[in-house]
C-alpha cells in the first residue's frame, strides 16, 4: 500500500490510510456497499424476514378461514382520502348472483363507507410466538359481518389473500434457510474432507458430487416426496422435505468450500503458520476460516433461492407440503389451470414475492461474492 | 483421450448404477408391497385371496426375498426390457409409457438446442458491446429468466394467451393427431406446437449460460494476446471470432453437462401446466396413485436419459476443447 506524498505528510487520515488499516470485514462492507443494487436487494430481504417474523400483525384476515359468501372477492381499491382529509376507507360489497352462470359477483356499495384503521383487533395469535394477541396492523372500524378489506382478493373457499401471503411467507422463507442450513453443514463437512484428506476419499467424494449432479432432480425429488406418510403432520412433512430439497443442494457449496480451501493452503500465511507449529485445527480455524467465510457467505445467498424455488415447486405440484400448510407453492397451486385464472388472476399475485425474492437473493448473493474478495 | 472416454463411461454407468438404486428406493418405499395391493385391488372387486395364495404370490415374485436380491431381480427384468406392469393401468409399463419418453428427449433436445442458439450471439454481443443498451436490456432479461420459475413462466404465458388471444396454448398436438398414428402431418403439426413450450423450458437456462458466455468473453478480451491482435492491425471481427470466443466456449461447453438434466427436470414440470403428452403428468399421477412400477422406471428411464445426454455432451466438450484431449495423451 503506497501512500501518496500529502498523505505523509497530513495529521489527517487519508482514505488510504484507512484502507491500510481497515480489518477485513470493513473491508468487504465497503466494497458491498458500492454495489447499489446489492445494498437495496439486502434491504429487501431483510424486509421479507421482518414480514416472516410480524406475519400474523401484517395479515389482517384469519388465513385459515372459510367463508362461502366470499368466493373469488376480486381486489379492492383502497381510498385514501375523504372529503379532502387523509382518511383511508374502503366501499362495503354487495353481492349478486348471476342467474344463468350461478356465479357470485360483487359490486362495490357506493353509499357504505367503511373507514380503515390501524392496529384494530381481529384473529387472534401469538406474536413472535410469544405473547398472546389480538392486534393487527389494519382493520376496519366498526365493521359488519359481511364487510372485510380484500386488497389482493380472495381465493375459491373465501380466504383472504394478503393475509395468506403474509402467512406464507413465514414457510416458504424458513424452509429455504433450513434447507440451506443442512446442504451448508452437509457441504463443509464433505468439501472440508474432500481438501484435507485428498487421495481416495477426494476422489470418492468429487465422483458422488458428480454423480447427485447430472441426475435430474424433480422427478427424485417427486418421488421422494410422495413416500411420505399421508398421515405425517405438517411439522413432520416440513422437515422432510427440508431434508429431501438439502440432500442434493449441498454439491454446490462443497466445491465452493473445496476451492478455497486447496487454494488457500499454498498461501503464504498458511506456511507461516504450519512453520512456526500451529496445529492443524488451529490451522483450519483461526487462519483459513476468516479467508473463506465471506466466500461461504456468498454461495449461501445463492443457494438460498434455489431451495424457494424448490419447495415452491414440489408444493404447486400437490407433492410438497400440503394445506392446511400454506406456502408459496400451495397458494400458486390454486392458480394451476386455465380455468380458475380466467376466473380468477389475482390469485397470480402469489408468484410476485416468489420473483421479488428470487431476485433479490441473486443480486445480494451477486453481490455478496464481489465484496467477498477485498484484496483482489 | 481414449482414457479420458473411458473414465467418462465409468462414471457414466456409476450414475446409472446409482439411478437405479433410487429408482428402486422409490418403488419400496410406500407401505405394502405389490401383492397388498394387488389383493386390496381382487378384494374391491369383490374376490378374496386366501393367505396361502398369497404366500405363493409373494414367493412367485420374490417379494419374500432380501431387499437386495429383490434389486437384482427387478435390474435383470429391467436390463432385458420387463418393467413390470402398471397396478392402475392394467398394462405393461412399457406400453403405458409409450410415445411419452420420446415426447420428453424430443422437448427437452430442442429446448438445449434452442439455449445455445440464443445465449451465444447474445452472450458474445453483451460481451463485445458492453454497457451498451442492448447488453443492459439482454441483462435485465436474463436476470428475470433466471428468477422466474418455469412453471411460473408457463402459467404467465398461458393466462396471456388465453386473454390476449383467446386460445390455450397448452398441449404437442391439435387435437385431430393427439390419438392419430404416426405420419408426416403429425411430425408437422407437432414441430409446429413445440416452440413455445421450448422457449419457455429453455429460457432460464439461457439465462444462465448469456451470464457465463459474457463473463468468459470480457475475461478474454481484456487479455495481452487480444491487445496484441489489435495492434498489430487484425480485421475486428477476426480479433473476437479467432480466438477469446474459442476459448471462452470452453465452460460454456462444460456447463451442458448439467444443463441437460435441468431441462429435463423443468420439461416435468411445464408439461404439467402445459398439459403437454411428455412422462411429466404420468409420473405425478403415478405417484399420487402410488402406482410404484410406473413411477419408478419413469424415474429410471429419465435419470439414464439423462446421463446418456451428460456423455454425449462430454464428448462435445472434448471436441471443442483441444486441452482435454491432449492433456490425456
Amino acid at each position: 500500500m503506497s501512500s501518496g506524498p500529502v498523505s505523509t505528510t497530513s495529521p489527517t487520515q487519508t482514505a488510504e490510510d484507512r484502507f491500510a488499516v481497515a480489518t477485513q470485514w470493513q473491508l468487504t462492507w465497503w466494497r458491498f456497499r458500492k454495489h447499489k443494487l446489492a445494498v437495496a436487494s439486502g434491504i429487501i430481504v431483510i424486509a421479507f424476514y421482518v414480514v416472516v417474523l410480524l406475519a400474523d400483525f401484517l395479515a389482517y384476515a384469519d388465513p385459515h378461514a372459510t367463508d362461502s359468501k366470499r368466493s373469488h372477492i376480486p381486489p379492492q381499491e383502497i381510498h385514501f382520502f375523504d372529503d379532502g382529509a387523509f382518511k383511508p376507507y374502503v366501499y362495503g360489497l354487495t353481492q349478486k348472483r348471476d342467474l344463468r352462470t350461478f356465479k357470485l359477483s360483487y359490486q362495490p356499495n357506493l353509499d357504505r363507507k367503511v373507514y380503515l384503521t390501524l392496529f384494530a383487533e381481529g384473529y387472534s395469535y401469538h406474536f413472535l410466538g410469544l405473547f398472546p394477541t389480538n392486534k393487527h396492523l389494519v382493520g376496519l372500524v366498526d365493521p359488519r359481518p359481511e364487510d372485510g378489506i380484500f386488497i389482493l382478493g380472495t381465493d375459491l373457499v373465501g380466504r383472504d389473500l394478503w393475509s395468506r401471503i403474509m402467512v406464507a411467507t413465514r414457510i416458504s422463507l424458513t424452509i429455504g434457510l433450513a434447507g440451506v442450513t443442512v446442504s451448508l453443514f452437509l457441504g463443509i463437512l464433505l468439501g472440508g474432507i474432500s481438501a484435507v484428506y485428498g487421495g481416495i476419499v477426494d476422489t470418492v467424494i468429487q465422483r458422488v458430487i458428480e454423480i447427485l449432479r447430472s441426475m435430474p432432480t424433480i422427478p427424485l425429488w417427486m418421488g421422494l416426496a410422495a413416500a411420505l406418510p399421508n398421515s405425517w403432520s405438517v411439522i413432520q412433512v416440513y422437515f422432510a422435505i427440508t431434508i429431501i430439497i438439502s440432500f442434493l443442494g449441498w454439491t454446490d457449496l462443497a466445491r465452493v468450500v473445496r476451492g478455497k480451501f486447496l487454494a488457500l493452503r499454498s498461501e503464504d500465511f498458511v506456511t507461516a503458520a504450519e512453520l512456526a507449529g500451529a496445529s492443524q485445527y488451529r490451522i483450519i480455524f483461526t487462519h483459513m476460516l476468516p479467508s473463506f467465510l465471506s466466500h461461504i457467505i456468498a454461495a449461501t445467498s445463492l443457494a438460498l433461492p434455489a431451495m424457494i424455488i424448490s419447495e415452491t415447486s414440489l408444493s404447486f405440484l400437490g407433492l410438497g407440503l400440503r394445506p392446511p400448510a400454506i406456502s408459496w407453492g400451495i397458494l400458486l397451486q390454486d392458480a394451476q389451470n386455465i380455468e380458475t385464472l380466467a376466473l380468477a388472476p389475482w390469485l397470480l399475485t402469489a408468484a410476485i414475492p416468489v420473483i421479488l425474492v428470487i431476485l433479490a437473493f441473486n443480486f445480494l448473493g451477486d453481490g455478496l461474492r464481489d465484496a467477498a474478495d477485498p484484496y483482489g | 483421450m481414449l482414457a479420458y472416454i473411458a473414465r467418462r463411461a465409468v462414471l457414466a454407468v456409476l450414475t446409472m448404477a446409482a439411478i437405479s438404486v433410487f429408482a428402486f428406493i422409490i418403488i419400496q418405499l410406500p407401505p405394502g408391497d405389490f401383492v397388498d395391493a394387488y389383493i386390496a385391488n381382487l378384494s374391491a372387486s369383490g374376490s378374496s385371496v386366501s393367505m396361502e395364495e398369497a404366500k405363493s404370490l409373494r414367493a412367485l415374485y420374490g417379494l419374500d426375498q432380501p431387499v437386495y436380491v429383490q434389486y437384482m431381480k427387478w435390474m435383470s427384468r429391467v436390463l432385458v426390457g420387463d418393467f413390470g406392469e402398471s397396478m392402475e393401468w392394467h398394462r405393461p409399463v412399457a406400453e403405458v409409457i409409450g410415445d411419452r419418453l420420446w415426447l420428453t428427449i424430443v422437448l427437452s433436445l430442442s429446448a438445449l438446442m434452442l439455449t445455445w442458439g440464443i445465449a451465444l450471439p447474445i452472450g458474445i454481443y453483451s460481451a463485445v458491446r458492453q454497457y451498451s443498451a442492448l447488453d443492459y436490456v439482454f441483462t435485465s432479461i436474463s436476470f428475470i429468466g433466471l428468477a422466474v420459475p418455469n412453471f411460473l413462466l408457463a402459467l404467465v404465458i398461458m393466462y396471456f394467451s388465453f386473454v390476449l388471444f383467446g386460445a390455450n396454448v397448452g398441449g404437442l398436438f391439435s387435437s385431430e393427431f393427439d390419438l392419430a398414428p404416426w405420419s408426416l402431418a403429425k411430425v408437422w403439426d407437432l414441430i409446429k406446437h413445440l416452440p413455445l413450450p421450448a422457449v419457455i423450458l429453455a429460457l432460464a437456462g439461457t439465462a444462465q449460460l448469456i451470464r457465463i458466455m459474457r463473463a468468459n468473453l470480457l475475461d478474454e478480451l481484456r487479455k495481452p494476446y487480444v491487445v496484441t491482435a489489435r495492434a498489430k492491425g487484425m480485421p475486428e471481427a477476426r480479433v473476437i471470432w479467432k480466438y477469446p470466443v474459442r476459448a471462452a466456449l470452453n465452460p460454456f461447453a462444460s456447463t451442458i453437462a448439467y444443463l441437460f438434466p435441468y431441462l429435463v427436470s423443468g420439461s416435468i414440470i411445464i408439461s404439467l401446466v402445459l398439459s403437454l403428452p411428455t412422462v411429466g403428468p404420468l409420473l405425478l399421477k403415478a405417484l399420487i396413485a402410488q402406482d410404484m412400477f410406473l413411477a419408478g422406471t419413469i424415474v429410471l428411464l429419465l435419470g439414464v436419459m439423462t446421463v446418456i445426454g451428460t456423455f454425449i455432451s462430454d464428448l462435445v466438450l472434448m471436441w471443442v476443447d483441444p486441452r482435454i484431449r491432449f492433456q490425456m495423451d
